[in-house]
């Protein structure tokens, strides 16, 4: 299990690794954390025949307020940065209580958030929790810059809306909604594993207790993040009580999604799980937006 | 593609310079090319924890990245733990003092991964040791007596301090 | 008896070796000019071999050889028969053992087809990628009944089937235990494939030294004096120009074992070719494919009983998983078969088992070696009788446990040992009680269950017993020393993987010479230090190989009274060792050193006796008449998430008496060890093949061994009924822990759904989504 041969380049500058991307086009990969890449390449399941390495850029790491409140994040800000950054405690909870689920304390003393989305691993967590929160991505080339909306980037089993040439460069995650209600569960076989299914929910209630905001993504369940459309339709609108959270889970189960089967799960036990965990979500995202405490 | 890549690499306090090949696996350098063979390699792909080394002070796995990427970064490995020959540090005399070893294999990891965890938690439960080394793997202890090894640790690392 | 070292929980001697990176494991051998190997495995299960061509590989920068079956002349020739099929009157019996390097045919995924030598793994992984073989594939047989249709693809084309092993056990006369029987449970049973998955995958260095004329060998096998005799055979040499060594190894669990696997074969013979050392380190991937395997069985078994839950008769007709050769023998399904029979006085036996050939990687022992399967069907067994009689788990073991005065116990049948299943000692009610009493069973079952229940959380608790067949012969042999300096050296053949031999081993010498364990030095697993044994297997090291080093220290320390007493001028019975001295009792200033005594032991002038050894020094061996019966009973309680289905351990108590115990620490270490190799085996660990007999599960991501997270505190209860078979009176605790797992995981999980669905599971390991089917399925029939 040793990696094929590739030709390496550790840019100083930003401006160097989208030269290089340009140069070197469809061969090329960026390496970020390197958690999934060179797993893949020691496999020997991927071979690219040239590795730009952004772990030398010094200005790609960084967790910063953006204007509206939310948070923008260097692409290359290690996971254990945004699990222990208080301001990500304060500012964006929903993303500090998805950080320990990710793999264990020494990949995410390495892995990227950058190169997570970049990964776009459909049982990952970073990409549905994108799509939750209608983040969007920053992709930069030689031949600029882009901002793409995590429901737009997401295209695929390990396929994205970016470029050969372009690197992602930075995350924007919106605040969520004055008030509103918000919770991940998964099921994995052992924790720190790739989830079999998981859920992020995230609701508001308006002044008459009727939901006016919500969203639900899952993971694990297709070949990329996925958003529970009919589900969140269900609840638009709606007095919430366990009733209608029933309702949207089976909705969820069965109507938004065709889950794969694999050696840790059947479709069959993963819509179960579609539907037990949207209706944990939501509850626990209703009791939060009714200003309740809540321990996942 | 035989690009070779100077680097220079502080490790347990001695820095070496040496050309390596990019694909060359910082697990395989440490091992083969320094001799440091106390680092362990069990899995290549960065489950088993057994090749967890602390670059600048954080345990990763070594297998996970290339030689290349720790040039002008400062390495800690099993061999740079004690203090002198003499002597073992804290966490490896607990671990031989409550038999959380036994082939020992996987053990220059899980001593790696609990150095920064037990310097940042001085007193940690069974169920934040038990998060700490979930993501090292070992097949013969059952994990029961390396728990009693770190709190032992914890006491000695205390005692050490004040 | 009153013991200085014996039963005393020392730390390790091996320990700060281990701790400190200083240890040698094989792959941190480094010789100059050593070459590094990697090989092409089979991508299909089952295939003819059209065509090799390496031409590409060849031109590869730093590709110094490339090996297939043909270039190996005469020397490729299928593996030695390791273990004969036991002399059981009837048995069919076909041996088909493992090629160095498949030549016509390929039989399982992952079996070596080309061997690629290079100046460093990574160029000789190169080179893999650019062999080209052209197979032309055949349907595979993975399903263990369908290997026996008429119409299966046959795997050794030479037999009329794939059926490898056919042998009938019986005690009494079932059919008239059925005739006598109030109830009669018949059901059937699946045990799947799993692995050992050492931390440590396996190695070989080989170095032939051509001015020497010797073969170096380090090699990470349990076994390396068989290993060496094996080698030297093939190879035309001599036994003494053979040398293997099996340093620090990461962990065995019995494939590490005696296999002659190919790169056993193929690495000494290729450094010897190419006069060059050797290296080949087996990645994870290739353990998984390559590396042997356990567990397919089905059983259908049948249990006899009266009303009031007394067994009359088990009934059992089972299939076993060979994989593609049997080099191996019967061991593991003669174990399933012996094993069976447990902790209970069963008059009437009869067991039918048929070995077939599949298409996957061999089986041959993993801690327990099939002794598992036979505890899981019988635990069932008594499960179900349990639920359909309205008794307890616990009374119904308990009204079946053979007892204390039934000892030596005789089951009739012949175990792996070619000797009669005759149970040494065991006493199995207080341990059941220590253990109920630990576990706090009565309350469980009274108060804590209906009240969570009530709140409801689906909690619920298990028991079950186990016996352990350990220590068998033939022998192992050891060598004392009292060197002229004081200290002492041990040898002995077994090799070590983790057990604590330079610990317990030393511990028994200490006992009998008085020596500072510091100062006593063990080599073990070094050919050219002791070169009789056979090996570290079936929980016999301390048995076999500590009761050797007990009869040569007790023979060493015979020599020195001797000395001692004429030297001292007092009788022999006066005199003690302590300390590195041998003191007269009587006169506490009368006393001698012993590196004094081994100093006169081997005089410079003088003569020796035609018939003594010269020094301090002894060689015994030890050769047990058969196995010694460890048991143990386990009890657990688990929370099962009625939604996700996912397990949560909330208690675990193993109960165990492994008789005597050397190391109490280690022996710790070794249930507790078992226990959680158990965990993984009954609900995280499944080795899953797809029908082509394609490996779906060769990483650590989809292999699930257990983290510190699955694993709970384990909480230990130990009693000691010494084996009557061997001085010290220990039996084998190595594999004890493991072995009682997936019956105790999955009674706890249906006690904790009953509420919920009525379970009847027949099948390890289970996993949450097997636990959502079963509801659902349960469910569905009522």
């Amino acid at each position: 299990m040793k990696p094929p041969p590739f030709d390496y380049y550790a840019p100083d500058t930003l401006d160097e690794a989208l030269a290089l991307m340009a140069q070197h086009g469809y061969g090329a990969k960026a390496l970020a954390g390197g958690q999934s890449l060179v797993p893949t390449m020691n496999f020997r399941l991927a071979a690219p025949s040239v590795l730009v390495d952004l772990n030398r850029i010094p200005d790609l790491s960084y967790i910063r307020l953006a204007p509206d409140g939310g948070l923008l994040i260097g692409a290359m800000t290690r996971h254990v940065q945004a699990e222990k950054n208080p301001k990500v405690a304060d500012k964006h909870p929903l993303l500090h209580a998805t950080m320990p689920n990710i793999g264990h304390p020494q990949i995410r003393n390495r892995g990227t958030l950058g190169g997570s989305i970049a990964h776009a691993d459909p049982a990952a967590e970073l990409p549905a929790l994108m799509r939750a929160v209608q983040g969007r991505i920053k992709a930069q080339s030689a031949r600029g810059s882009r901002w793409i909306p995590a429901d737009d980037f997401f295209q695929g089993f390990f396929t994205t809306a970016l470029a050969e040439d372009e690197l992602i460069t930075e995350l924007h995650l919106p605040p969520l909604p004055a008030g509103s209600g918000w919770a991940i569960e998964e099921v994995a076989r052992r924790h720190g594993d790739f989830a079999l299914v998981g859920a992020f929910a995230i609701l508001h209630l308006d002044g008459a207790g009727r939901c006016d905001h919500v969203r639900i993504s899952l993971f694990g369940v297709g070949d990329g993040p996925m958003l529970a459309t009919t589900a969140m339709g269900v609840l638009r609108g709606e007095k919430l009580d366990d009733e209608a959270i029933a309702t949207a889970a089976e909705a969820a189960a069965q109507k938004d999604v065709d889950p794969p089967s694999d050696v840790h799960a059947t479709a069959s036990f993963r819509r179960h799980l579609v539907n037990v965990l949207v209706q944990r979500t939501l509850t626990q995202a209703l009791a939060r937006a009714a200003g309740q405490e809540v321990t996942a | 593609m035989s690009q070779r890549i100077p680097i220079t690499v502080r490790v347990n306090g001695v820095t070496y310079q040496r050309e390596v090949e990019p694909r060359l696996l910082l697990s395989d350098f440490i091992r083969h090319d320094l001799g440091l063979t106390g680092t362990h390699v069990g899995c290549e792909h960065g489950v088993c924890g057994a090749c967890t080394i602390l670059f600048d002070g954080q345990p990763v796995r070594s297998c996970l990245l290339f030689a290349v990427q720790a040039d002008g970064h400062n390495i800690l490995t099993i061999e740079g733990l004690a203090p002198d020959p003499d002597h073992l540090h804290p966490i490896q005399e607990a671990f031989h003092d409550a038999h959380a070893l036994q082939c020992g294999f996987c053990t220059p990891g899980f001593v790696m991964t609990l150095k920064p965890f037990l310097e940042e938690n001085p007193d940690p439960s069974d169920e934040e040791i038990r998060e700490a080394i979930s993501g090292n793997l070992c097949r013969c202890t059952g994990y029961d007596h390396i728990v009693d090894a770190v709190h032992l640790a914890a006491d000695k690392m205390k005692e050490a301090s004040s | 008896m009153s013991t200085r070292y014996i039963g005393k929980r020392m730390k390790r001697n091996e320990d700060p070796r281990l701790l400190t990176g200083r240890a040698l494991f094989t792959d941190d051998v480094h010789l100059p000019g050593m070459l590094h190997v990697a090989f092409l495995r089979s991508d299909y299960a089952h295939g003819r071999i059209k065509g090799i061509d390496t031409s590409f590989a060849r031109e590869i920068p730093g590709v110094v050889a490339i090996y297939t079956a043909e270039d190996l002349g005469d020397y490729w020739r299928p593996g030695p028969l390791l273990v004969p099929p036991p002399p059981v009157e009837g048995r069919v019996f076909h041996a088909r053992t493992q090629v160095p390097l498949a030549r016509d045919k390929v039989r399982h995924v992952g079996e070596p087809i080309v061997m690629v030598v290079a100046e460093s793994r990574y160029i000789a992984e190169d080179a893999v990628e650019q062999i080209f073989v052209d197979i032309e594939p055949l349907p595979a047989v993975t399903d263990l009944e369908q290997a026996l249709a008429p119409d299966a693809p046959l795997i050794h084309e030479d037999l009329d089937s794939n059926l490898a092993a056919h042998i009938i056990q019986q005690k009494g006369d079932y059919a008239e235990a059925v005739e006598k029987a109030d109830v009669v449970i018949r059901r059937r049973f699946y045990y799947d494939h799993g692995v050992a998955a050492a931390m440590e995958n396996r190695g070989i260095v080989a170095w032939w030294d051509g001015k020497a004329e010797r073969l170096t060998m380090w090699d990470t096998t349990q076994a390396p004096v068989v290993i060496r005799n094996g080698i030297a055979a093939m190879l035309g040499l001599s036994e003494s120009q053979v040398r293997v060594i099996a340093p620090f190894i990461g962990g065995a669990f019995g494939p590490k074992i005696m296999m002659f696997y190919p790169e056993e074969v193929l690495l000494p013979w290729a450094a010897m070719q190419l006069n060059r050392p050797l290296k080949w380190i087996e990645d994870r991937r290739e353990n998984f494919m390559s590396t042997t395997h356990e567990r397919d069985q089905i059983h259908w078994a049948e249990i006899a009983l009266t009303k009031d839950g007394k067994i009359l008769g088990v009934k059992d007709e089972f299939i076993h998983d060979s994989g593609a050769y049997d080099p191996y023998g019967l061991t593991v399904p003669i174990n399933s078969q012996c094993t069976l029979l447990g902790s209970y006085d069963i008059p009437n036996y009869y067991s039918d088992m048929k070995v077939v050939f599949t298409n996957k990687m061999i089986v041959t022992p993993y801690r327990g070696a099939g002794r598992q399967h036979g505890v899981f069907v019988m635990e069932r067994l008594l499960d179900l009788a349990a639920r359909e009689l309205g008794m307890d788990v616990t009374e119904i073991r308990r009204k079946n446990y053979i007892p204390p005065d039934k000892f030596p116990y005789n089951n009739e049948i012949i175990y792996q040992d070619f000797a009669p299943l005759v149970y040494d000692s065991g006493n199995y009610e207080p341990l059941l009680d220590k253990v109920l009493a630990l576990i706090e069973y009565e309350k469980f079952i009274k108060e804590e269950q209906p009240k969570l229940r009530a709140e409801g959380r689906y909690v619920g608790i298990g028991v079950v017993s186990y016996v352990e067949g350990t220590g068998i012969g033939p022998y192992e042999g050891a060598r004392v020393q009292v060197e002229t300096t004081g200290k002492v050296n041990v040898a002995t053949g077994v090799g070590t993987q983790g057990q604590g031999h330079f610990t317990s081993f030393v511990q028994v010498v200490a006992e009998h010479l008085g020596v500072d364990p510091k100062d006593i030095y063990l080599v073990t697993g070094d050919t050219d230090i002791f070169h009789w044994g056979t090996g570290t297997f079936a929980s016999r090291g301390m048995v076999v190989a500590g009761n050797a080093i007990n009869s040569a220290a007790e023979r060493v320390k015979r020599k020195i009274l001797q000395m001692a007493s004429q030297e001292l001028e007092a009788p022999v019975e006066d005199l003690v060792l302590e300390g590195g001295f041998v003191r007269d009792q009587r006169h506490p200033e009368s006393f001698v050193a012993l590196k004094d005594l081994a100093v006169k032991a081997n005089p410079l002038r003088g003569a020796v006796k035609a018939d003594a050894e010269p020094g301090l020094e002894s060689t015994a061996y030890f050769g047990p008449e058969r196995g010694a019966t460890a048991f143990g009973t386990h009890a657990m309680i688990v929370e099962v998430d009625p939604e996700t289905f996912d397990v949560k351990i909330l208690r675990y108590v193993a109960g165990h008496d492994c008789g005597v115990m050397v190391n109490p620490l280690i022996v710790d270490g070794q249930v507790r060890g078992g226990v959680a190799q158990g965990i993984g085996n009954a609900f995280y660990e499944k080795i899953v093949y797809d029908d082509q007999g394609q490996l779906l599960t060769a990483s650590f991501m989809d292999y699930l061994v257990p983290t510190s997270m699955e694993v709970p505190h384990i909480e230990l209860v130990h009693t000691e009924t010494p084996s009557p078979l061997n001085p010290l009176g220990v039996k084998g605790v190595g594999e004890a822990g493991a072995i009682p797992v997936a019956p105790l995981f999955v009674q706890a999980v249906e006690n904790a759904l009953a509420p919920l669905a009525e379970l009847e599971i027949t099948e390890a390991p289970i996993s949450p989504n097997r636990l959502f089917e079963l509801v659902q399925e349960a469910r569905q029939k009522v």
